[in-house]
Formats: structure tokens, sequence, C-alpha cells
């Protein structure tokens, strides 16, 4: 298929975004806005289920190659996918429709704006997923920092400002340590194509540091403990649908690049650095998790729910083992789904209340039925409970872990009960017991775009618990493919 | 006579700057018409040299050398001035300070660039490079009824004589040890036996780190650019940037040929502290033309860090980010030019506080220009640090592209500030309304340059690479 498909599907809400800022209606300006953002956000979902539906689960290879002669001389602009980045890319596509849904009810000034970063975002982070370049990869992940910074900074609470900086700094800080990693390993192999750098293969000496340089920049983004500290303050300031992309499909990114350059390009390192990632992935899942048990904001809750998660995946993607890795990329979609929907249930009562302290709530089960449903779905599902999606991902793990690391094991174990303490506690002290504060009374229930958003999401939560093969099944292959380069790079370095 | 034709760019300019002095003179409020003969001049020299753009050839018992690498710089330097004279024009006559000398002057220092650059002589190079000097000073004193300008003159003058008399001893040193003024003969002589010619190559570095204000040669810059009139700090940002770095690259090119060793120390040094000085002085600013200056020796420091390298790559990625440096500084004094509230024309940040409200097109324009001066894909400020970095890494500089890395992320902080200011702060009263064609032409061109960049970004370096090997 000549069609290049990748580049219109990372082109197309740009398009749309260029559409919003070009045609300016004067009159029911809002109305259309949200008309054409969603339009173009649905197509783009269309797209990628359409691409996912062509694609070849069983090949490893990349698909849909695109190649173009770039930055002449130097690198060239390569977009492909397998079964791994597919997956993102859909999720991506099916995230942002949620996204300017939300907005409807949440965005109450400079809308338009606030629309076009969105569509802004989904572009540059389809491209992170599609990217088989380096260069085109950071070019991407880069990028996204701009509609993110704004949509915290001119959009976001009170403390927005000092959350903003602190993302965007953070975030590049890490990344720049990566660009001398990318522009080393073109002086060291010739090239920064990805297909030919597993050829290839960066020669073992190197590989550490540059290792440690690809690391500094994933571990802001995932964010591991120690430098996790920007996620709850941008969690916190960012206005829903801003903490929606970040939790869903920003934090993914790392978890992707861990996958697809990390193991990937320095096999060695990989394995010589295990220690360093279970050690600090367990004291993310113990320590954010008691972190969370203390917090009084729900947002702040959440965050600090996510860092753990991630310490899950980051523990499976470097077991190595086919469960390990599968249960990472699983959870990592799984928390997609979950984690935006537990920031859309805060934003539907911070929407009425202008309140995220759990303190502020208490009993809204007695007003807000069908709300106290969905919430307890999503509930269940961070903490992983069976039949829901969130289970699938952290047993597969656990699995993975055990073969690997026994103590590990049975630490992370502990960070599932302390999930499930900590969520628990947190429903029932918003949703549970009597109805006390007056102003709650008044509450209405899930409007129609609420509803629609979180029932469907909570639907997926659900299929994907009781039928989680419709992603394993595409992921299978390049898992299989991932591993067996990955030992068959270590059995020749002993060789060697 | 044939000689005579290949100097024409030159010969054009010295009769065409007599001529309309004598215009200037002779008519009385005279300014406009100045103004438009200038522009013409400036576009059919750009004409000129695109004409013979590929001839290169030595004139005056090879004194003069002209090729493609200095007929681009010329370029660059003749749009540059282009644009400058056509962003300044509503502030100049505002502020009343449009005497018809202010274009002609402007080309007086375009003249001294032009020979500077030619020069493949120490002679010949000293003496464009005090035509141009001598035109900035009155450029910079140019508002002589406010004090802060003619004090921004003094100081300008005082400090780069005493750079150029640094310069001069370097010169006559060069010449002592190595008993010629030409290039390409002291090129050859002055290898690393030649201690005296060691000696001179740190003077005359000293002088040149001084004209293109590099750390710890830039205590002027701050000071010149807030005191001169904006419109004279808009030139002084963009142009003989331009010009110094070309001299830099000449001069490291053929006289220094064989000292590289010793020049890529000190300026690795040199690059290193512009680098970190822009970064870290710029935080506290609160005048925008101050930060600019800051700004300026920043990332002059990354334009060194490619010359640094001494390679083919290293050459061209600075040639390449002072090209869309000389981009970037455009917009951004156009949109100083389009700061004016009650009539007056805003230097201070804090005026900038919410404009995003009532002035969208100026805010995303100044977006772009920000983002890209901080370095951030997709812009253009990114690939032209991209560049600089291939190269430097390629050298396996590591311990510059870290640093110089680093310090790019702490001047993200004071870019990263001006737009927190634009787009999180309160609102203030909107800028008066006015219509420049000048201005918003200037303004949206550079952003949308900065923004479609990354289409097609190795045009421009494949160009540049042309003209090194050239």
């Amino acid at each position: 298929m000549n069609f290049p498909i990748l580049s219109s599907i990372t082109l197309l809400p740009i398009l749309g975004a260029i559409f919003i800022l070009i045609f300016n209606n004067k009159t029911n300006e809002n109305k259309n806005v949200i008309y054409v953002s969603l339009f173009t956000s649905v197509m783009t979902l269309f797209l990628a289920i359409f691409l996912w539906y062509v694609f070849d689960k069983s090949s490893s290879e990349f698909q849909f190659v695109e190649e173009k002669n770039w930055i002449s001389g130097y690198i060239k602009f390569k977009f492909g996918i397998d079964g791994i980045s597919i997956l993102f890319i859909v999720l991506t596509a099916f995230i942002t429709p949620i996204c300017v849904i939300s907005c409807i009810n949440s965005v109450k000034n400079r809308l338009k704006e606030f629309l076009i970063a969105i569509l802004f975002l989904e572009s540059f982070m389809i491209g992170v997923f599609c990217s088989l370049d380096l260069v085109v990869f950071y070019l991407f992940f880069e990028a996204g920092l701009i509609p993110m910074f704004l949509i915290i900074g001119i959009w976001g609470g009170p403390k927005r400002v000092y959350a903003a900086f602190k993302f965007f700094l953070f975030t590049l800080l890490g990344s720049v340590l990566m660009l001398v990693a990318i522009i080393s390993i073109y002086w060291i192999t010739g090239t920064t194509d990805l297909t030919e750098i597993f050829v290839i293969k960066i020669p073992v000496e190197y590989q550490y540091v540059l290792w440690l340089a690809f690391f500094s920049s994933f571990a802001v983004k995932m964010p591991m403990w120690p430098v996790h500290t920007w996620l709850p303050d941008a969690h916190v300031e960012a206005p829903t649908a801003g903490s929606v992309i970040l939790a869903a499909i920003l934090l993914k990114m790392a978890g992707y690049g861990f996958l697809r350059f990390s193991i990937g390009m320095f096999p060695v390192a990989s394995e010589y650095f295990v220690p360093l990632i279970f050690t600090l992935s367990v004291i993310a899942i113990i320590y954010t998790s008691l972190v969370a048990l203390m917090q009084e904001d729900m947002k702040k809750l959440i965050a600090y729910s996510s860092v753990a998660h991630m310490g899950f995946v980051t523990l499976g993607i470097f077991t190595f083992t086919k469960q390990g890795i599968e249960g990472s990329i699983f959870q990592m979609l799984s928390h997609g789904l979950i984690s935006a929907a537990l920031f859309l249930c805060v934003g539907v009562v911070y929407d009425r209340v202008h309140s995220r302290l759990i303190g502020s709530y208490g009993g809204l089960v007695n007003i807000l039925p069908k709300y106290s449903l969905v919430f307890a779905v999503f509930m269940l599902g961070a903490i992983g409970l069976p039949g829901t999606s969130g289970f699938v991902g952290e047993i597969l793990v656990l699995l993975g872990v055990f073969q690997k690391n026994f103590l590990v094991a049975i630490l992370a174990s502990i960070g599932v009960i302390l999930g499930a303490a900590y969520m628990l506690w947190l429903y029932k002290r918003v949703i549970l017991g009597r109805l006390e504060k007056k102003e709650l009374t008044e509450l209405k229930d899930l409007n129609l775009s609420e509803g629609l958003m979180l029932f469907l999401l909570a639907g997926l939560t659900l299929f994907l618990g009781f039928y989680p093969n419709l992603i394993l099944d595409t992921i299978h292959v390049s898992v299989d493919k991932l591993i067996n380069d990955y030992q068959m790079n270590l059995i020749l370095n002993t060789v060697k | 006579m044939e000689n005579i034709n290949l100097f024409l760019p030159e010969i054009f300019l010295v009769l065409t700057i007599l001529a309309t002095l004598m215009i200037g003179v002779f008519f009385k409020n005279s300014y406009n018409l100045v103004t438009k003969i200038v522009y013409g001049i400036l576009v059919s020299l750009i004409l000129i040299i695109l004409n013979s753009f590929d001839e290169s050839f030595k004139l005056f018992s090879d004194s003069y050398t002209s090729n493609s690498f200095t007929n681009f710089f010329k370029i660059l330097i003749l749009i540059g001035t282009f644009f400058i004279l056509i962003i300044t024009q509503k502030f100049i006559k505002e502020n009343k300070i449009n005497n018809f000398e202010y274009p002609v002057v402007l080309l007086l220092s375009v003249l001294g660039m032009f020979i500077m650059i030619s020069a493949n002589d120490l002679i010949l190079f000293y003496l464009g490079l005090e035509l141009q000097s001598l035109a900035l000073y009155i450029l910079a004193s140019l508002d002589r009824n406010n004090l802060k300008s003619n004090e921004a003159g003094l100081k300008y003058f005082i400090l780069s004589a005493l750079a150029s008399g640094l310069l001069l001893y370097g010169c006559s040193l060069l010449y002592g040890f190595t008993s010629s003024t030409n290039f390409d003969v002291i090129g050859l002589k002055a290898n690393t036996k030649n201690l005296g010619a060691i000696f001179a190559m740190v003077f005359i570095l000293v002088g040149l780190a001084f004209k293109i204000s590099a750390v710890p040669f830039h205590m002027w810059t701050p000071d010149v650019y807030e005191g001169a009139p904006s419109s004279v700090t808009s030139f002084f940002a963009v142009v003989p940037k331009v010009a110094g770095i070309a001299v830099f690259i000449r001069f490291m090119q053929i006289p220094f040929n064989q000292l590289a060793d010793h020049w890529q120390t000190i300026l690795i040094f040199i690059s290193l502290a512009s680098m970190i000085l822009g970064a870290v002085a710029a935080i506290g600013q609160t005048n925008i033309k101050r930060l600019i200056a800051y700004s300026s020796i920043g990332h002059i420091g990354f334009a060194l860090a490619g010359i640094s390298t001494n390679s083919v790559s290293g050459y061209s990625s600075s040639i390449v980010y002072i090209s869309i440096y000389v981009v970037m500084n455009l917009g951004i004094f156009a949109c100083i030019f389009l700061m004016k509230r009650d009539g007056k024309y805003c230097e201070n940040l804090k005026d900038l506080s919410g404009i995003s409200k009532h002035h969208p097109i100026l805010s995303i324009s100044l977006l772009i220009i920000l983002f890209s001066l901080a370095g951030i894909p997709p812009f253009a400020g990114f690939f032209a640090k991209f560049y600089i970095f291939m190269s430097v890494i390629e050298s396996k500089m590591y311990t510059l592209a870290i640093m110089g890395l680093l310090s790019t992320v702490i001047s993200a902080f004071y870019y990263l500030r001006i737009i927190k200011i634009i787009y999180f702060d309160d609102v203030n009263k909107p800028f008066d309304k006015f219509k420049d064609l000048g201005i918003s032409t200037t303004l949206l061109l550079s952003s949308l340059i900065l923004a479609t960049f990354f289409v097609y970004p190795s045009y421009l370096n494949i160009l540049v690479k042309t003209l090194i090997i050239n």
C-alpha cells in the first residue's frame, strides 16, 4: 500500500486545528469549534481503527513504512508501526475525542485555543508512536511539551505557573541528555534509523552511558521515583482534559520508549541495569502508595497511584519475559483507560462543586447513583479486581517478576494491597456513607456527554478484563521478536 | 578594468552613500526620500551580489577576496539591514529621531562590514572593522537629547576603542612575526612553533570576541542595548553579529589555520562561558532589551561552539545558526515595535502581561519565536542547535555538548517566563492598535519561517556546506 496512512493520521489533527484557527465564525463560535474538533478527532479514531484492522498481526516486521529524505545526508524521515505501537496509536486516538467532549462542561474560557492545543498534542503524540527514527522521535517527544505547557499554564488551577514550569523544565532536562545520546549514536553507527541500528548494533562499551542518557529522559517522563515530583503538581493544576491526556498517553510515551529504544538498542546495558530499575520500581510502588493513602486531594491521590502503576510497568518491561512485557503493555493501555476515567470522574464533581478535596464530599451515592456506579467500576479497575482490565496487566507482570526475582515480586504484591487500601478508602469517603453536607444536595447526576464518556470507558474496562486477547493477539508476535532479539544479543555478547 | 567590475558591490555602495548624503543635505526634510533610496540601494545590492554569487577571485595583490562564502554573508547582512529599516520606520518617526543621517550611517556600517568580511589582508580588515565600528558609535548615540543614548554611545566607543587597540596590537605582532599582512602568507608562516604568532592570535581573538560580545568581553552589551534607541538596538543585535561570525570563521580558517590546537581551547572556553552567562544572567532581567542582550550573548556562545570544532560541519553549523538567529531576532524586534501603549513604546516585560487576550496573532508569533529561541522542536531554533551539537559531538567534545544543552534548559526558563507573562498572567490594558504593513509582514514572515522550517530543514545546510567547501 503506497498511501502514506501514518503521515495522514499524524497530520489530520493538525489540519483540524489549522481549520479552527483560520475559520473564525463569530456566531455560535464555541459550538462550531467543538463540532470541528470532535469531527477531526473521531475521524482520526476511525483511521486508527482501520489501521488496526488492516494491520498484519502475524508479522513481526514494521508495517506501513514510510521513508523520505529529510535532513539530507544525515537523517531520513521514517515512519512505521509494529504490534506494540499500533495499540498506543489507537489509545491516543480514542482518548482525544473523550477529552474534546469533556471540554464542553469543564472549559469556560478560550475554548477555541484549548481545542487547538489538544489537537496539536494529539498529532505530536501519534507522531511519537509512529517514528522509526531517533531524531524524528525526539522531535515529536519534545514538541508535545509546548501544548501541554500551555494547557496547564493557561487553564490550570491556582498554582498552575509553578506546575507548568516544573513539568516543562523537568522533562526538558531529561530529554536534552537523550539528545546528546541520539547524536552520539549517529556518530557511532552512522545512522539514527532504528531498524538499521538493530542490525548494526551499538558496541557494548558505549551502551551503558547511552542507556543512562535515555533512562534520564524516560524516567522523568514515566515518572519513576525520585523524579516523579512534577507529576502530582502537574495533575492537580491541569484542567481535567489535560490530566486525562497526561495520565493516559504522555506517561505511556516513556514506557514505549523503554520497550522500543532501551531494550532494542542497548540489550547488554538493559540487563546490567535491571537491579537499578527493580529497586526504583519497588520503591515507587510502595512509597507512592503510602503517600497516596495520606492525600486529601483526589487528583493528587490518583496522580500518586499513577506513579505506582507505572512502577509495575517498568518492573514488567525489565523482566524480559513474555508475560512481563505483555503484562506491562496491557497495564499501560488499561491504565490509560482507567486513570483517564478516574480523572474524568474527579472532573465531573469538580465542575459542580469546585473542590477536589476529599473532605468536601461524602455520601454521593444517595444523589448520584449513575456516577457512583461508574466510579465503582474504575475504582475496582485501578485496584486490579478480576474482571477488569487492571487485573490482567497486574497478574501478567507479577507472573513475569516471580520468574526473575522472588523478593521483588513479593514487595510488588504488597503494593497491590496498598493500592486496594487507598482506592477503597477514597471511594468510601467520597461516595459511600450518609449525605451530610448541605451544599451537595442540589447536585445533578451525569449529563449526556459525561455519561457517554464514562460509560464508554467503563464498558471498555470490563470488556478488556473479560477478553484481553483483543490486545494480546496484536502484540504476541512483536513481543516475541523483541525478546528473541534481546536474548540473541546477550548470547552474542557473552560469546565475544 | 575587468577587476573593477568584480569589486562592484563596494564601489556601488560608496558612490550611492555619497550621493544620498548629498540629497540629504540639499533637500529639506529629506528623511523619507533618503530612506526610500536606501531601500532601493539595498535591494539592488542584493541583486548585484546574487548576479555573481559563485565567482571567486582575489583582487589588489590578494588583499581582497570575494567568493560564495563572503557573498552569502553579505546577502545576509543586506537582508537583515533591509528588514530592520522596515520595522524601525514608525518608531523613528514617532520618537523624532528621523534625521536623514540614520539610513546613510547604516549603509556606512554595512560598507565597513563588507570590507571586513572580504578582507584578505590585515590592514584592509582593520579599515573595514573601524569603519563599521565608527558608524555604530554614531548610531548608538543617535538620540542625542537622550542622556541614556549618549551614555550608551560613549560607553560603546571607549570600550570598543580599547578592544580595537588590542586587536591592532595583535595585528602588528602578527606582522612582526610573519613579515606579512596577507592572510594566506600568515597562514603559511603562523605555525605552532611561532610563539609570537600565537601571542598575536590571542590579542586578535580578544578584539574579535569583543565585537561579537562574547564572554568575558560582553560587559558593554546590556548597557548599550538598553541605552540606544530600540531602532538601533535591533540593528546591533542582528547585523554586526553576522559580520563578526563571518570574520571569526575567516580568521580561523585562513591565517590561524595551523594554530587550531591553540585557538580551539580558547574558543571552547569563550563559547561555554557565553552560553552559561547568557542563560543565567538573563533570568533576573525585567527590561526586554537587556534580556535580548543576554540572550544574544548566549546565542553567540552556541555559534562559537560550532566554530570551535574546526571542521567543515562545525563551520557550516554555525553559519546556519547565525542565519536562523537573524530570522528569530528580526521577529522579536518586530514584536517590540508593536508594543506601544498610550503613545509610548514599552520596554518592560511586565507590559506584556496577558496580551494574548487582546492580541492573539502577536502572542502566537511571539510564542513561536520564543520557543524557537529556546531551541524546542519543531521550530527552527531546534535545528540550529541540533546542527551545532551534531558537529560538536562529531569532534568528541562531550563536555561542551552537555554543558551547552544544560544551558539551553536554563535559558528555556526565562523564555518560558516571557510566555508565562504573555499567556498566564492577568490581562493588562491592550496595546495601541495601529497598522504597519512592514512590521506585521516581517513578524509573520519570521514566525512562518521558524514554524515551517522542519518540513525541509536541510536546504540551508546544503547551501552553506557548498560555501565552506569552496
